[in-house]
C-alpha cells in the first residue's frame, strides 16, 4: 500500500506512517499553504509590465507564474512577501504593500 | 605428533617472521591439521622486535590468546638474543631455533639458563648460496618443520613445491632457488 | 561442496563479500580492517565481482556512498574500524533511520585514546545506539557465517536495518585459521537479490529518502525504528535456520556453552570466548559446573532468552571488552543485569572490564574469575560489582 502525502499528517498513528518517513510522489509542495506567512505583499501592476522577466527567476518560492512569454499575476500560496520581486523590477510594475493595508 | 604445538616467532619488522609463521600455517593446513598464525602487532616499524605465533593441532583450538608457554621458539634474527628474553616460558621440553652462522654451544649462554634444546641454522649463508639474495624465510621454514616434526619434512617438500609453482608459475629460477634453500635447510639445522 | 580453507578473518569476510557480488563498496582503509576493501578491490580489478569501488576521501563519505547506493536500490558494503567508523557517526544514524540495509564489515579495534590500534569493542559499542543490527564473531569462521547472513536479516522487510558484523581486530581479522567455506552458488542463492518496493532508481514511482522530521512525526519514525529492531529478533532465528540448512552450523542470539546444569557462568562476547571455552572444559574435568554464554547478536539484546538461560545460575561474571565510564560498569554489564532483574531468583553478578587495547586475557584469567564466582555462590556476596582485570596494579 502506498500512502499518499496527503494522507499523513499530525493525527497519523505510527503504525500508518510511510517506513522511515519516505515520500512516494513530486510535488508535495503544493499541499501546503504557506502563503499565510506574510506580512508584506507584493502587488502587481499590469500596466507597467514590459514582461523582461527578470523578477521570475529572482522570486524563490516560484509564485510568478509564466504563460505563453509573459508573466501573470502572483501565484500566493507560497508567497512569503519577500520583496525581491518589488527590488528587481525596472519598471515600477510591482509595489511592495503591507498586508491588509 | 602431540595434540597440540605451539610457536613462537621472534623476528624483526620486515625480516619475513609473520610470512614464515603463516606459510608454516599453511603447511601444517596442507597436511590435514587444524591451524592457527597470528602476528603480535605493535607499531609497524621497520627493525622493531615483532612476534608471531603458530597453534598446530588435532582438533580445533579455540584459545586465542597470545602463547606464553610455547614448545618452540624460533629466532628469525641472532641480534634480538640479547634484546628479547626469547626463552621466557620455552618449555624445556622443546627447543629453540636461531638463525645464525654459530654452533648451540657458541650461543646457548646468551639464553638465560635455558636448558632445552637448542638449534642453529645459517639462514643468511643458505638463502645467499641457494636464492643469491638475503631472504631468511624460506631456510626458517624448514627447520621449523624440521626441527618441531608438524608435518612430516617429504610432505613438506612436495607441498612446498606445489606451492611455489603456483606462485612463481614459469619462473623456474625462483622455485628451484626455493627447494634448493628449503632441502638444504633440512638437512644443515645443527642441534646441540 | 564445501570447501576447507584457511583464511585470516579480513580474507573470510572479503570472501563471503566476493561470493555475495554486491552493487557498491564505498570504502577508505584502516587498521585492522585495510585488507577487507585490499582484498575486494582485487576482487573487482580481476572482473571477478559486478561491484562499483567507490574510493572515497574519508569514512563519513563512506558511509554516505553506502546509504545514498542503497537508497538508489543497490546493495552497498563498507569495512571500517575504530575511528574510521567514529567519523561515519552521523551517517550510522541517518543510514538507520532512513531504513536502508546497508551491511558493514566492522573490525573492532579500541577507539583512541590513548592512540592504539588493538582490539577492544569500545567502537561497536560507543554505537550500539545507532541503529544498526549487531552480530559479533569469535572465529574467522563466525566472521563469515555471519557476513552471509547479515544481508537476509538487514534486508528483510519488516525490519530494513543495517547490520554491522563484528570480529576482533587482529586476534581474529589477522589469524590465519581453519574455515569452511561455502560455494559460490549456494551463498548467492542464500542472499538472494535485493528487491526494495522503494528505491531512487525505480522510475514510475518517484520517492524521497531522508526527510527533515518536526517533533509531530520525529517520535513516530523512531517508534517504527524501535519496532523494526523488535522484528529483527525472530527474521534472526529464521535467517540462522535457513543457513544451518546450507551449512550444518547453527546459530543463535547467543551460544550457551555447558551451560544445562552450570552453578556459575560467564557472560562475554568474541574471540575470548574460545579461550574462556577451554578453560570451561578444563574445569568440566575438574567436576567444576561452570558454564559460559558468548553473545553473538547485541542488537537486538536478547533479553528474555538470556534470562531464561541464566536462570538458576549462582553467579555470573559478565565480561566487558570496552569501558562506558558509567562509574558502575560497562555496557554488556548494564543490558544482562537488566535482563536478570525480572528472575525471581536473581544470580549474583559481577563486571569485569578486560582487554581494552589489546591486553591479552588467557585461560587461567577466566579460571581464576571462575574461583571468584563459586566463592560469590557460596558466600552470597558479590563484593565490588565493577572490576577491571589484567591492568598492572599496586598491591593495597
Amino acid at each position: 500500500m502506498i500512502k499518499k502525502a496527503s494522507e499523513i499528517n499530525e493525527t497519523t498513528p505510527w503504525q500508518e506512517m510511510t517506513v522511515g518517513g519516505e515520500i512516494y510522489e513530486g510535488g508535495t509542495s503544493a499541499l501546503f499553504n504557506t502563503g499565510d506567512w506574510r506580512t508584506m505583499i507584493p502587488v502587481y501592476h499590469a500596466e507597467n509590465c514590459k514582461h523582461c522577466m527578470l523578477c521570475v527567476p529572482y522570486c524563490p518560492d516560484s509564485s510568478i507564474p509564466v504563460a505563453e512569454g509573459k508573466r501573470e499575476d502572483f501565484d500566493f500560496m507560497h508567497c512569503k512577501g519577500c520583496g525581491i520581486c518589488f527590488k528587481v523590477c525596472p519598471f515600477k510594475a510591482i509595489s511592495f504593500e503591507k498586508v491588509g493595508a | 605428533m602431540k595434540d597440540i604445538v605451539e610457536i613462537r616467532w621472534h623476528g624483526r619488522g620486515g625480516q619475513g617472521a609473520k610470512t614464515a609463521c603463516l606459510l608454516l600455517a599453511d603447511v601444517a593446513f596442507s597436511s590435514g591439521k587444524y591451524v592457527q598464525g597470528f602476528p603480535e602487532y605493535g607499531p609497524e616499524r621497520m627493525g622493531a622486535p615483532i612476534t608471531a605465533y603458530n597453534r598446530i593441532s588435532k582438533e580445533r583450538c579455540t584459545v586465542h590468546s597470545n602463547i606464553y608457554q610455547p614448545d618452540y621458539v624460533i629466532v628469525v634474527d641472532e641480534t634480538l638474543l640479547s634484546a628479547v628474553d626469547v626463552t621466557k616460558g620455552l618449555k624445556e621440553s622443546g627447543a629453540i631455533i636461531i638463525n645464525s652462522e654459530k654452533t648451540p654451544g657458541e650461543l646457548r649462554h646468551l639464553l638465560r639458563g635455558y636448558q632445552g634444546q637448542v638449534y642453529t641454522i645459517d639462514a643468511r649463508r643458505i638463502s645467499e648460496e641457494t636464492l643469491g639474495r638475503y631472504f631468511p624465510n624460506t631456510p626458517m621454514l624448514a627447520a621449523a618443520v624440521k626441527v618441531s616434526n608438524v608435518v612430516d619434512a617429504d610432505h613438506f617438500i612436495k607441498d612446498m613445491e606445489e606451492s611455489f609453482r603456483h606462485k612463481f608459475g614459469s619462473r623456474t629460477n625462483i622455485i628451484e632457488g626455493n627447494m634448493k634453500a628449503l632441502k638444504k635447510s633440512l638437512e644443515e639445522v645443527c642441534c646441540g | 561442496m564445501a570447501r576447507n580453507d584457511r583464511m585470516s578473518g579480513n580474507e573470510a569476510v572479503a570472501y563471503a563479500m566476493k561470493q555475495i557480488n554486491p552493487d557498491v563498496m564505498g570504502a577508505f582503509p584502516i587498521t585492522p580492517s585495510t585488507e577487507i576493501p585490499q582484498y575486494f578491490s582485487t576482487y573487482v580489478a580481476n572482473g571477478e565481482v559486478d561491484t562499483e569501488f567507490v574510493a572515497v576521501e574519508s569514512e563519513h563519505s563512506a558511509m554516505s556512498t553506502c546509504m545514498a547506493a542503497q537508497a538508489a536500490g543497490g546493495r552497498a558494503i563498507t569495512a571500517t574500524s575504530s575511528a574510521g567508523m567514529a567519523l561515519m557517526w552521523e551517517m550510522l544514524y541517518v543510514t538507520a533511520s532512513a531504513r536502508l540495509p546497508v551491511t558493514m564489515a566492522l573490525v573492532n579495534r579500541a577507539l583512541t585514546g590513548p592512540i592504539n590500534i588493538n582490539n577492544d569493542h569500545s567502537d561497536s559499542m560507543g554505537a550500539r545506539d545507532s541503529g544498526w543490527i549487531q552480530l559479533y564473531a569469535e572465529t574467522n569462521q563466525e566472521a563469515y557465517d555471519n557476513f552471509v547472513q547479515a544481508m537476509p536479516i538487514g534486508e528483510n522487510k519488516e525490519v530494513r536495518l543495517p547490520v554491522m558484523v563484528c570480529q576482533d581486530g587482529f586476534i581474529t581479522s589477522h589469524a590465519v585459521e581453519n574455515i569452511e567455506l561455502l560455494d559460490d552458488e549456494i551463498v548467492k542463492n542464500f542472499v538472494g537479490e535485493y528487491e526494495p518496493e522503494h528505491y531512487l532508481l525505480k522510475k514510475e514511482n518517484p520517492l524521497a529518502v531522508g526527510p527533515y522530521d518536526i517533533s509531530n512525526y520525529y517520535m513516530e519514525h523512531k517508534k517504527q525504528q524501535a519496532e523494526a529492531m523488535k522484528n529483527a529478533k525472530p527474521v534472526i532465528l529464521e535467517v540462522a535456520r535457513r543457513f544451518a540448512e546450507i551449512s550444518g552450523r547453527s546459530y543463535g542470539f547467543f551460544e550457551a556453552f555447558e551451560m544445562e546444569d552450570a552453578e556459575v557462568a560467564l557472560v562475554l562476547i568474541g574471540s575470548s570466548a574460545g579461550t574462556a571455552k577451554e578453560t570451561v572444559k578444563q574445569l568440566r574435568k575438574e567436576g567444576k559446573k561452570v558454564g559460559l554464554v558468548k553473545i553473538r547478536v547485541f542488537r537486538p539484546f536478547p533479553m528474555e532468552e538470556l534470562a531464561e538461560t541464566l536462570n538458576g545460575v549462582k553467579a555470573v561474571a559478565v565480561m566487558d571488552k570496552a569501558e562506558s565510564f558509567s562509574a558502575c560498569g560497562g555496557p554488556l554489564f548494564a543490558e544482562v543485569r537488566s535482563a536478570l532483574y525480572d528472575l525471581e531468583n536473581r544470580p549474583k553478578t559481577i563486571n569485569y572490564v578486560y582487554g581494552l587495547g589489546g591486553r591479552d586475557i588467557c585461560v587461567e584469567d577466566f579460571a581464576m574469575i571462575y574461583d571468584q564466582l563459586f566463592e560469590i555462590g557460596r558466600t552470597g556476596d558479590a563484593g565490588e560489582v565493577y572490576r577491571h582485570i589484567g591492568q598492572r596494579e599496586q598491591e593495597v
